[in-house]
């Protein structure tokens, strides 16, 4: 980066860079997007232990809200969560603002609209036959031209960078046209171009992009940009990172069919997306390392810095994830636990315990830097970690071990009944251990107004104080 | 070039998904070009026109409401009730959509497992051609049943009293009930219900083992014109259902 400034002096200033209030307002979005989606999570859960409170109100379908569950949480929470977050990182490691604030602001709105519009259209029965896309096929337009504006906007200040970029940046600018070419091969072709089993193909690829091209590289990209800033310390091996970044974009993609083995999609196929998933567990491993050897020595970091401990988690939930990955998408397996809720909890492991917790973390490190002040409690803190690490942990065992029992009755031919009689106990389990991610995140929402009550009250008694300054907005 | 913005945004970010898309996506596309896709008219078979005019036949005051009054005889009769078939059967994909019936109950049947053994003949890609494939049904999940070889199974009594409360007929099952697909009991289906009923009724109706049955056994009684020994022998050389 020959071309930036060398002094302090010369730095263009964070207030010039960061848009604050925009990333204030995505974060806390994505918050309430996050409780809503977890509660369409529970109508289900609550669904299948056969109580249902709402039972016979057509909006409150069980079935339509578990759509909004996992819509809720891929774009409500996660996306937005990301936006916010990108809005802060892309500046700051660039030293240079979006392309313009108008069109940040104006994206904000839209992204808004089509959360409510996917929400409000699944609710009314409009969902799109596409797992993990049935925003109505309406929106899938407006959803499409967002992202490509997305991509204009944060790809401004990265055009901006002279020569090598840092990790970061890799996974960001990758993130940025895979999530839009992702995002138009799911929604589009199978709708309107394709269909049956070809459409099926497409199908497994984008809910596999859609997890492995645009979610993970945004979480990767972070990762490489607070963990060196929090520990004080560059990352371990860039040679690793290297290996890291183009392992997954040569792998990832190629891996999609392995979600529909043993369906009319010819087999050599099914068994290149097989053999693609296990050399993707072994570049997640270099990942890993990298990232393990980096905190080597300043492991107190887990204890003491909380935003540390959340990616840390995640990162250990992140290799478990595809080191079940690469066993259960063999053919073996697959006749096993197919169908099953194995596959749930490897879902939830994934969404919830790597890139949710993440995403968590990144809040955590954000709000104090936003409001000007600490969190206010250390102790609800903790209560929000440990609840939240704890109940997802329970919720993955629960459903992967419930799956592998299912899958064996099945095979064994016994009355459908039974599986359903058996898994009851085990789904009343999952319901327990949501409960404690949902009172987590309650925790982690009453915590947020706290601090922002704190904030308020300190920007006052300042101002109070020395009327000369202008009271900063908050 | 692996570290700098082109690299990334032309390899990483373009040629490899490029790739990707060619080898996971044209491919199967290609492979499968010779089997053009059925629109919902071209689907109408005679099991499910039967159950089509078998709901006309059980609520009729329903049927009249949701889709007008049956032509009486003759070549109109035929094309109106095939054309209110693949209506139906259009509005009952939808339902089924956007109800998530299939996140909780698939549309295809494995080699392995003993799915064969279940549900019925394994999965076959041109039963996937077709406009109500679209996207496909496969499903990732299995809370109910299987449904791809469900048509004929049940009668359209059963599909509604199910439909309205589940566990009436089933105790303890999970599956919630859908009573605004009724106007207030299940012997009053409205449209859509009707319609789902009759999509439900269409899965596997195209086979030739239709309707399939988990224990089935052809008669055991020979039939008149018959001169080799019962198809019976060879089935329950197979063991029953275990």
């Amino acid at each position: 980066m020959q071309t930036q400034p060398t002094t302090t002096a010369d730095l263009p200033r964070h207030s010039d860079l960061v848009e604050e209030r925009l990333v204030r307002w995505y974060l806390i979005a994505a918050c309430v997007y996050l409780t809503i989606a977890m509660l369409g999570g529970f109508l289900m859960g609550f669904q299948m232990i056969r109580y249902n409170p709402l039972a016979g109100i057509e909006i409150f379908s069980p079935g339509r809200w578990r759509m909004i569950h996992t819509n809720g949480v891929a774009y409500g929470f996660i996306a937005t969560a990301f936006l916010g977050v990108l809005h802060w990182v892309v500046p700051r490691i660039t030293l240079h603002p979006v392309l313009d604030h108008r069109l940040s602001y104006f994206i904000f709105f839209a992204w808004q609209v089509v959360i409510l519009g996917t929400v409000v259209g699944i609710m009314l029965g409009e969902a799109q036959g596409l797992e993990w896309g049935e925003t109505p096929v309406w929106i899938d337009p407006l959803a499409q031209v967002g992202l490509g504006l997305v991509a204009i906007n944060f790809m401004a200040p990265i055009r901006h960078v002279k020569g090598p970029m840092y990790v970061t940046l890799w996974y960001f600018t990758a993130a940025f046209i895979w999530t839009f070419l992702t995002y138009a091969m799911g929604n589009f072709i199978p709708q309107y171009f394709v269909t049956g089993t070809s459409a099926g193909a497409i199908g497994g690829m984008f809910i596999h992009d859609l997890v492995g091209l645009f979610v993970t590289p945004l979480g990767w990209g972070a990762m490489y940009y607070f963990v060196p800033i929090l520990l004080k310390k560059p990352i371990w091996s860039h040679g690793l990172s290297l290996v890291g970044f183009w392992g997954l974009a040569f792998f990832y993609p190629l891996t999609g069919i392995h979600h529909f083995l043993y369906t009319p999609i010819p087999m050599f196929l099914q068994y290149g997306a097989v053999l693609s998933t296990i050399a993707v567990e072994m570049v997640v491993t270099t990942v890993i390392v990298n990232f393990f050897a980096t905190i080597r020595g300043s492991t107190g970091a887990l204890r003491e810095n909380i935003p540390i401990r959340w990616f840390y988690t995640g990162m250990v939930f992140y290799f478990l994830t595809c080191l079940q990955c690469a066993f259960q998408t063999t053919l073996t397996f697959q006749a096993l636990i197919h169908f099953s809720d194995w596959v749930v909890g490897h879902a939830h492991m994934v969404m919830y315990g790597v890139f949710s917790q993440w995403l968590i973390g990144m809040m955590l490190y954000l709000f104090p830097r936003l409001w000007r002040t600490d969190w206010y409690s250390r102790r609800l803190l903790e209560w929000q970690y440990w609840l939240s690490a704890v109940g997802i942990a329970i919720m993955s065992a629960d459903l992967i071990i419930l799956g592998v029992f299912q899958g064996y009755m099945w095979a064994s031919l016994a009355p459908w009944s039974d599986v359903i009689q058996f898994s009851i106990p085990w789904w009343a389990l999952r319901i327990v251990s949501g409960v404690m991610i949902f009172a987590s995140h309650m925790i982690f929402m009453t915590h947020m107004l706290l601090t922002w009550m704190k904030a308020v009250a300190e920007r006052k008694q300042e101002a109070a104080s020395n009327p000369s300054t202008v009271a900063q907005t908050v | 070039m692996l570290e700098k913005r082109s690299g990334v945004f032309f390899i990483a970010g373009l040629f490899f998904f490029g790739l990707a898309f060619v080898s996971q996506a044209v491919v199967p596309i290609l492979m499968y070009r010779d089997q053009p896709e059925k629109t919902a008219e071209q689907l109408v078979n005679p099991n499910v026109r039967f159950q089509m005019e078998d709901l006309a036949k059980r609520f009729p005051e329903s049927f009249k409401e949701a889709f007008g009054e049956i032509p009486a005889v003759g070549p109109e009769r035929e094309a109106w009730l095939n054309q209110r078939c693949a209506d139906a059967l259009r509005i009952g994909r939808k339902a089924y959509t956007g109800e998530a019936c299939w996140h909780c109950h698939s549309q295809f049947v494995r080699p392995v497992s003993n799915e064969d053994r279940r549900w019925g003949p394994v999965a076959k890609a041109e039963e996937y051609q077709n406009e109500l494939q679209r996207p496909v049904l496969f499903g990732t999940r299995r809370v109910g049943p299987d449904l791809s070889r469900e048509g004929g199974r049940r009668s359209n009594d059963w599909h509604a009293v199910h439909l309205f409360k589940p566990n009436s007929l089933i105790s303890g099952s999970p599956m919630p009930a859908y009573p605004w697909y009724f106007e207030g009991s299940p012997d009053k289906p409205n449209k859509r219900g009707l319609s789902l009923i009759l999509y439900v009724q269409w899965l596997g109706s195209w086979l030739e083992s239709y309707p399939y049955y988990e224990d089935y056994k052809a008669s055991p009684l020979r039939s008149p014109d018959a001169r080799r020994p019962s198809p019976a022998i060879a089935v329950t050389s197979e063991g029953g259902k275990p």
